[in-house]
């Protein structure tokens, strides 16, 4: 083939040879397959930001082209490319018929590639707007993200909107990828105005931290190795970066142990095991747990797996277990750790993408399935939708498609959940609707909120309100009148507003990606402290919703209502 | 400290994460379909599957039949696999042959794409309908062409069998909607997220057993329209001129054996077949007569219902 002017010669990895056939294959140099590790990542960005094509430049920088794909994105490129005589890399993962017609992509597409480190699983997704909920589908398993913008457009709408789901779908990893500097004179200036740009937003909406990666997908510039475009550009490459990135559970093992039961082993009368994949901590056979909702305990006898029984079975791991006690214990309840269990809840604050053409019906009965478990569940209050361009809260209406809502759901019956923040796999659920069986939703549990005249106490921490949700430059103002109002109703109150905590409470804290975390932490101790002392405390700082537990959020609609408020004990 | 160095390692390595997720739908099909099936065509992507349902449902055998839709065309050897690895795995074998096809002499040398249609996108059809399956394992994977990378793990059909891309349910994290409406049959494809390369490293290292067409040996073979074909019995009908000569050859893929093309090998040994893997420049499918109809030719098929 004629490699096109505008892609550098690979290194000789692709041997001519080979495809004849006849050479002698050299010995296998590992026997046994490398460890890689793995890692999900994300692409999003606007339209025309060239998302494929930087994942068709992954593919082919980490070579993973063959002669005939190679071949058909030639002819591809001739036939509907946008490059003139280059090849077209968005032709390599623009997969279905009619979106080559339009080109766009539409749907959430996966590829793959490899390097000796690692393997990538890539989730390629629509940057069009009204098609939030494929985006929000491929977030949901992604540990990194990447937000493409175009160096000669900056921060746009898009950009924010996208920024916002990967905050909210809890990706830990956020690389901002500056992409067509080739098209903006490789200008510093230009790269570091959009990093500023993007950095202010970033903070608003919560993401503490990420890297900033100025490239040139087409042609490649710090995708695999860095620029000599660039020099003024001191990180690293694209690939480097994700190849160095941590992966796995944050604290595989401090977590506590818990696993939905997805299926009772029962071969015959003398082994009753419960199968399932552990959603976090650490398993050993001796250990004391609890089946959930259930609440009936015993000890782990036995992991049992094909391989032979195991003398510890960690998160992510699919595994037998076998208990002490002849316990009734079936699909959808979960086993945990006796000394951490999750919450039980028959109703959950959480955050809803709605994902259907047809809105959401406030009372109507949906399907709602987390871990193992199928319940039916509705919405019983809608408290706002969230302004995805902004990370705002707007006036409560009904969900429509790809809406994103923070709703109150009513379960009829309890089930074993944890925060998002706390862990994916508890924390998630999504909506199905009855009729027509399809998932209309997906939900993130923020909180699990006080059923009054159900006979659940109500705790001290019910006390502490975060207002995560109002605008910064607003809180101070609705902090003053939700202590008017608690006033007014004999409740003693206190404010924890942002600059008193940053320049006292954690003026010792250096800057740094783990700055937010401790003061979140301080933040939530001082708050459990005062409101044992009986005070209602009113949170007026810069804490992402996902990480403000425990408590729950308060707005500007709560002061709407005259006289008893919920909010108010 | 005596433990094995696995447990003192931090996370998983991909291919347990890939074991564990596989193993994951496997049991969640089970739990929420009324009669499920697995699809084996005895492939290596085939192999994989079943030797994770052993694993998935241990100490019991894996609690639903495995469904062979055959067209009388495969490779003998595959044949003989398919029979002892049933027995082996403690599960019933169904074996289904499109009745009308054999009524009309279907065969690949003389009916083309009819072939295909007739015997395994019909007989899968029958084969469906015949048993009321409702779900149905089958060994696809993402990485092999661009319409599978769009499709789902959970992928629905209409009760015509029919695929449609632009009205797939979004899945989110492994919260797995099986919920069909009436006629409705689902296909699952519990090795989605792997790759040819992840196939083999996992055939390897769990030493499971393959057809022995994977790995090269001398084979009477004839050259035609650019694919090296194999003379499996003496139902091949050789054209004027061509004698089969004795190749070292394997396969990428698996199929029947008129249509399969080999490659040129001497790797013998699954190191050496991943060896080459890794060097290779040219992508499985291309060995396959049904693939070259055309860039979207797998996603019609699959429309129409082609597994």
């Amino acid at each position: 083939m004629d490699g096109p002017s505008c892609i550098p010669a690979q290194a000789g990895t692709q041997n001519p040879e080979v495809s004849a056939g006849l050479i002698e294959a050299p010995a296998f140099a590992g026997v046994q397959p490398p460890e890689k590790s793995l890692l999900r990542l994300l692409t999003c960005g606007s339209v025309d930001d060239g998302k494929s094509t930087l994942l068709g430049r992954l593919l082919y920088d980490s070579k993973m082209l063959l002669d005939d794909q190679l071949e058909a994105l030639e002819s591809d490129s001739r036939k509907s490319g946008t490059q003139g005589e280059g090849l077209d890399f968005a032709l390599l993962v623009d997969g279905l018929s009619a979106e080559r017609e339009q080109g766009i992509t539409i749907d959430v597409a996966y590829r793959f590639f490899a390097t000796e480190k690692r393997k990538f699983i890539v989730a390629d997704t629509p940057g069009h707007e009204q098609y939030t909920r494929n985006m929000a589908t491929g977030a949901s398993t992604a540990d990194l993200a990447i937000i493409l913008i175009d160096a000669r457009k900056g921060v746009l709408t898009q950009t924010r909107r996208h920024s916002h789901l990967v905050h909210l779908l809890g990706i830990r990893h956020v690389v901002l990828a500056v992409n067509k500097m080739d098209l903006a004179d490789f200008s510093r200036e230009r790269f570091e105005a959009i990093v500023a740009d993007y950095r202010a937003f970033a903070d608003e909406i919560g993401i503490g931290s990420f890297l900033a990666v100025p490239i040139a997908a087409l042609a490649g510039d710090n995708i695999a190795a860095r620029s000599p475009a660039m020099p003024w550009y001191r990180g690293p490459s694209l690939l480097e970066h994700l190849e160095t990135v941590p992966v796995g559970a944050a604290r595989p093992e401090t977590g506590a142990f818990n696993m939905a039961v997805q299926w009772v082993n029962r071969p015959d009368s003398g082994f009753r095991g419960y199968a399932g994949r552990i959603a976090g901590g650490t398993v050993r056979p001796g250990d004391e747990i609890v089946i959930l909702p259930s609440g009936r305990r015993s000890h782990v006898v036995r992991i049992v797996t094909m391989d032979g029984d195991l003398e510890r079975a960690v998160e992510g791991q699919s595994v037998t277990l076998t208990l002490a006690d002849e316990v009734d214990c079936s699909r959808g309840e979960v086993i945990a750790s006796a000394s951490a269990p999750p919450q039980i809840a028959d109703a959950l604050l959480a955050n809803l993408v709605w994902m259907s053409h047809e809105p959401l019906a406030p009372g109507r009965s949906y399907w709602l399935k987390i871990g193992s478990s199928t319940v039916s569940a509705s919405v019983s209050k809608v408290e706002h939708i969230v302004e995805v361009d902004s990370g705002r809260p707007a006036g409560a209406r009904l969900l429509a498609l790809n809406d994103i809502g923070r709703c109150e759901l009513r379960l009829d019956r309890d089930v074993a959940a944890t925060t998002y923040s706390r862990g994916r796999e508890l924390g998630a659920f999504i909506l199905i609707d009855k009729l027509g069986n399809g998932t209309v939703a997906a939900g993130m549990i923020d909180g699990f909120p006080r059923r009054p005249g159900l006979g659940r106490a109500a705790g001290e921490s019910d006390r502490i309100l975060w207002l995560s949700h109002v605008a910064p430059q607003e809180r101070a103002d609705v902090a003053a009148r939700a202590q008017h109002k608690l006033q007014a109703m004999g409740r003693m109150s206190f404010i924890l507003d942002e600059e008193s905590l940053r320049e006292g409470l954690s003026s010792d804290l250096a800057e740094g990606p783990e700055r937010m975390d401790e003061h979140v932490r301080r933040v939530r101790e001082v708050a459990g402290l005062m409101s044992r002392a009986g005070l209602h405390i009113l949170v007026a700082a810069d804490v992402p919703a996902a990480e403000a537990w425990p408590g729950r959020q308060i707005g500007p609609d709560d002061l709407e209502q005259e006289g008893e408020s919920e909010w108010v004990i | 400290m005596n433990a094995p160095a696995t447990f003192l390692r931090r996370g998983l390595t991909h291919l347990e994460q890939l074991e564990s997720e596989s193993i994951h739908i496997l049991r969640e099909v089970v739990a929420e379909a009324e009669r499920p099936v697995m699809l084996y065509s005895v492939g290596k992507d085939s192999a994989v599957m079943l030797h994770l349902a052993r694993k998935a449902f241990f100490p019991a055998a894996a609690p639903f039949p495995l469904l062979h839709v055959d067209t009388t065309w495969k490779f003998r050897d595959m044949y003989a696999l398919r029979d002892r690895a049933a027995r082996e795995a403690g599960m019933e074998l169904i074996v289904h042959r499109n009745p009308e096809a054999e009524r009309l002499g279907i065969n690949p040398f003389d009916h083309g794409s009819l072939h295909t249609d007739l015997w395994k996108t019909e007989g899968l059809r029958q084969a469906l309908d015949l048993h009321g399956f409702d779900a149905a394992f089958g060994g696809a994977r993402r990485d092999e062409d661009k319409s599978r990378a769009k499709e789902r793990i959970f992928s629905f059909r209409s009760a015509q069998h029919r695929w449609d891309p632009k009205n797939q349910r979004p899945e989110l994290w492994s919260l797995y909607n099986a919920r069909k409406s009436r006629g409705e049959t689902i296909r699952v494809f519990p090795l989605s997220n792997w790759t040819e390369l992840d196939i083999w490293q996992y055939i390897h290292a769990e030493g499971i057993e393959i057809v022995p067409l994977y790995l090269a040996a001398p084979r009477p073979t004839v050259e035609r329209d650019g694919m090296i074909l194999m003379v499996d019995d003496d139902r091949f009908r050789l054209r004027e001129g061509e004698v089969p000569a004795l190749r070292s050859v394997r396969f990428r893929t698996l199929g029947c054996y008129p249509l399969t093309g080999a490659v040129e090998s001497r790797a013998t040994t699954l190191p050496q077949v991943i060896s080459e893997m890794r060097l290779a420049t040219t992508s499985e499918r291309r060995n396959r007569a049904i693939d070259h109809d055309g860039a979207a030719s797998m996603e019609r098929k699959k429309q129409e219902g082609y597994f």
